[in-house]
């Protein structure tokens, strides 16, 4: 038994059966990713003044790998006509590009940017004891630019143990450039280029902390939303790279032998699904990395 | 062409042995692909459907024990009082005697099984795979291997539910519903597992059917948009396939918001974050070591957005079963068919818009409750514009009452009381006083447990035939039928009393410790009411026997039918009984809608899609045309 219209579209409908399948199934993706963007957008207007950090992200890492995941968009595109002029090798050149771009993508996030985020630590001070560390916050200045006020103090921190052992009765902190010169004008703003760590080292009682921890999920609501976007679309990108490279084998290549156009739908069927995690990205990027 | 090689195929049947030709492949399956690891849609909906009713009758099990503490609240369990103390530990039942966490244990799994691993997987997915297929006239879905996956991760998410009965602990206790904070700082510290206790569990099972509805729903739409027989144009397709098709697409579009609601939960659980969490949490006196800064309302809005969807989920597929068995039954045409189809169209739209009515007391300001009140009852007009049109089928007609229609019947009225006694709730003035109440639970049980259950029983008795090729037996569904509609009856009825004596739902105690439920209402306080509704229930588990017995007895020893025992009308009834791998020994081509019974003209009270016109058709319709003008 077969299954009618699997390579071939229906003649009233116009369309395969995968085709439809799939544009169904990102249209669940899109509620997926829009539960979690409407979390996002929920955490952020319930945050009180100060508490959603911002410039925390290293923005020129994010705008490559940006550009990597459109070009990887590109390339598949170039592979699915190369398969539809009948032209193998140079998809499989495209094809490798694509599943190198991806495979890029996730190193970066994976070897790079989350393990310096586990490396940086951040402590919220409690609101009653602002004003003891006002050199290091420069709420004044805050206040008289009208700008949010800010309640946590980061940096690199020297003490690792004085995370977990209870015998420790402070943090020493080696501060970031915004805690190191907070009336400085330039702290105002984040930066596109991330600002080198200070040498100015900090002591911050843990009596005056209301909650300090690395960049790690449970840090605050913003980077639990960041790592739980980025780690559910890092797991995205890794089952494109996957179906990408079983195409690219043999194993999944040989089918051009057999049926060339069915490899070349199943090829557009999956950049559909490519498409899409790239797009996944491009909000990501704004509201994570910029805004 | 001629009639003879467009009709029914059981006339080929009994000359063609070997239907499998009309397919390619020759070779003989496996046991274990046949029957197990099948793709055949056919194989892939019974699975689903014995699976799904074992779940039922589960669910209805956690129920019937639930039934026991409220009452005779605190009283050692007679006999399987023991029992269970072995099975679920004496942390669960000491000395026969339910506690307070078993309690809620049992009652936020009855929720969850009987929900997400009862009805829906036997309304759609049982339902779905088996009859549309046939009634579209196709093959197979469009993706069998999606089709078999489906099960298995519903499969698979089952048994982790199942699991969590077993882990120290016990199973979830948050209610179905899971609200935050709780559902996070429960099932933690002490003898719980990080990973493997009650609450985590029912996330990771949760992912696992959400999974398997995704796979499902793809498969479902993508079937009947392009694998409807050739002449079986939108306006041609049985309600059932309309119903399923605004299902699968409230599962599809429904389902992931909560699912990225389980993955936050999940983060907050594992990963100690604080998506639902709100600063400043205290919990036994002590302040919680977390960031702070989440939301609790958060995860009411994304699990309602889910949850009310859902409710048409459970119950879109019913109406689709019931509008086949009226029309067979009735022998007349479908009242309204396309207002039906408009109807549940607009109800699918409209149940994405109205979750917050869920949500009356979380103080969410009066002009969004304004929005949420309107549309609440908007979405009612679909609703009474479906039951009106079924009601209107049955005027004048020459009702055949077997078993299918018993049940089918008794959806109207009931269906009828449960959505009527939902308007009270839909404005938050009364809803203040009704809300978790047993006044609740009365009300949505109606419409799900006589409502929907009552279509699913329809339906199996109704499709029986076609899986079997033997039909069950009638006496015996009589005797299903009859105490189970007065059980559910004695059941639910008092607790729209108990609800407006302000019994809370989630009492252990059944209200025995409260004097507010003293009042006496025909001579019983809002406490005593539990012990007739308990012994209703029970009667009701014994009434299940005969619908067990007949369904197994009915497989191999049931009455021997014809392909088409109901003289129905739509192509599933064209296919021969049970239909081989691949379905039809030709393929159906359709000339007609869905519901031609009693064409003037014809020999036959009957005209099945896939007859070609004739000239006295013509001429009937014709007629009809003019009457209504």
């Amino acid at each position: 038994m077969d299954i009618p219209y699997t390579t071939t579209a229906r003649p009233d409908t116009g369309l395969w059966n995968a085709k439809i399948g799939i544009w169904l199934f990102l249209a669940s993706e899109v509620m997926l990713f829009g539960g979690l963007f409407s979390a996002y957008v929920f955490l952020r207007l319930d945050a009180l003044p100060g508490y959603w950090p911002h410039g925390l992200l290293n923005v020129p890492v994010g705008t490559m790998n940006t550009a990597i995941l459109i070009g990887s968009s590109v390339t598949v595109v170039l592979a699915w006509a190369a398969l539809k002029m009948r032209q193998f090798n140079r998809y499989k050149i495209y094809m490798g590009i694509t599943i190198l771009c991806g495979i890029i993508f996730l190193a970066v996030k994976l070897a790079y940017e989350w393990p310096d985020k586990f490396q940086h630590f951040g402590a919220y001070i409690r609101q009653d004891r602002l004003e003891k560390y006002e050199e290091y916050l420069g709420n004044h200045h805050m206040l008289e630019r009208g700008l949010e006020p800010r309640v946590e103090i980061t940096g690199h921190l020297h003490n690792h143990d004085a995370l977990h052992d209870p015998n420790i009765h402070e943090y020493e902190v080696q501060l970031d450039q915004v805690n190191a010169a907070p009336t400085d004008p330039a702290s105002d703003r984040p930066h596109f280029w991330p600002l080198p760590k200070s040498q100015k080292i900090a002591v911050i009682e843990k009596a005056d902390v209301e909650h300090a921890e690395m960049f790690v999920p449970k840090h605050n609501t913003f980077f639990a939303t960041y790592f739980t976007i980025t780690g559910l679309h890092g797991l995205h990108v890794l089952g494109g790279v996957i179906v990408f490279t079983y195409f690219w084998l043999p194993i999944g290549a040989n089918l051009y032998k057999r049926n060339p156009e069915h490899l070349a739908n199943r090829v557009e069927v999956a950049g559909l699904f490519w498409h899409f995690v790239d797009l996944v990205w491009i909000f990501v990027f704004p509201l994570f990395y910029l805004l | 062409m001629d009639v003879s090689t467009d009709l029914v195929s059981h006339h080929h049947a009994g000359h063609h042995p070997h239907q499998h030709d009309s397919g390619h492949d020759h070779h003989e399956l496996g046991w274990w692909r046949k029957y197990v690891f099948s793709t055949d849609h056919k194989v892939i909906g019974i699975q689903y459907l014995i699976t799904g009713l074992i779940f039922l009758l589960l669910g209805f099990t956690l129920m019937m024990l639930m039934r026991w503490q409220l009452a005779f609240p605190g009283r050692s369990l007679p006999l399987i009082g023991n029992l269970l103390e072995r099975a679920v530990g004496p942390g669960a039942m000491p000395d026969g005697r339910m506690t307070p966490d078993f309690y809620n244990s049992l009652g936020a799994m009855h929720g969850t099984i009987m929900i997400f691993l009862g009805i829906v997987p036997v309304a759609f997915a049982a339902f779905g795979n088996f009859v549309v297929p046939l009634q579209i006239g196709a093959p197979d879905m469009t993706f069998p291997k999606i089709n078999m996956a489906s099960y298995w991760a519903f499969f698979v998410g089952g048994i982790v539910m199942l699991v969590s009965f077993f882990v120290p602990g016990g199973a979830a206790k948050g209610g179905w519903t899971s609200y935050t904070p709780l559902s996070v700082i429960t099932d933690k510290g002490g003898i719980h597992h990080w990973f493997f206790n009650g609450q985590t569990l029912w996330l990771v099972g949760f992912i696992l059917l959400i999974t398997s509805s995704l796979l499902g729903a793809v498969n479902f739409i993508t079937t009947i948009i392009q694998l409807r027989a050739k002449g079986l144009t939108w306006m041609r397709l049985p309600f059932f396939v309309w119903a399923q098709l605004v299902t699968a697409f409230l599962l599809l579009l429904a389902f992931p918001p909560l699912e990225a609601a389980i993955v936050m939960q999940l983060m907050d659980r594992i990963g100690a974050t604080s998506f639902f969490m709100p600063t400043g949490l205290v919990v036994n006196g002590a302040a919680v070591a977390i960031s702070g800064g989440g939301s609790p309302i958060l995860w009411q809005h994304l699990f309602w957005f889910l949850g009310h969807p859902e409710v048409y989920v459970l119950i879109l597929p019913g109406m689709g079963i019931v509008a086949e068995i009226i029309a067979n039954n009735t022998r007349k045409p479908l009242w309204g068919y396309k207002s039906l189809v408009f109807a549940a169209l607009v109800l699918g739209f409209l149940s994405f818009i109205v979750w917050a009515h869920h949500m009356w007391l979380t103080g969410m300001g009066s002009v969004v409750s304004a929005f949420f009140q309107t549309t609440t009852l908007i979405i009612s007009i679909p609703s009474v514009i479906i039951l009106s049109a079924f009601f209107i089928s049955l005027w004048g007609g020459s009702i055949r009452f077997n078993t299918p229609m018993l049940f089918a019947t008794a959806f109207l009225p009931m269906f009828g009381i449960g959505g009527l006694t939902g308007i009270p709730l839909s404005f938050n003035s009364a809803d203040l006083y009704l809300h978790d109440t047993y006044y609740v639970i009365a009300h949505f049980h109606y419409i799900v447990a006589p409502g929907t259950i009552f279509a699913l029983f329809a339906g199996i008795y109704y499709w029986f035939p076609k899986a079997t090729g033997r039909r069950m037996n009638e006496f015996w569904g009589k005797v299903h039928f009859w105490p189970s509609l007065i059980c559910m009856n004695v059941i639910f009825l008092p607790m729209f009393l108990q609800g407006m004596l302000s019994m809370h739902r989630r009492w252990y105690d059944g209200g025995q410790g409260w004097n507010i439920a003293n009042e006496k209402v025909w001579g019983l306080s809002g406490f005593q009411w539990n012990v007739p509704i308990s012994a209703a229930a029970w009667v009701m588990g014994l009434a299940q026997i005969p619908f067990i017995i007949n369904f197994f007895w009915s497989i191999k020893r049931g009455e021997k039918v014809n392909d088409n025992p109901w003289q129905a009308t739509t192509l599933e009834w064209a296919a021969p009984s049970p239909p081989p791998h691949g379905n039809f020994a030709v393929t159906p081509v359709a000339h007609r809608g869905p519901y031609e019974y009693s064409l003037p003209g014809r020999e036959r009270d009957f005209t099945m899609q896939n007859e070609p016109i004739r000239d006295s058709d013509r001429e009937a319709y014709a007629a009809a045309a003019a009457a209504h003008h």
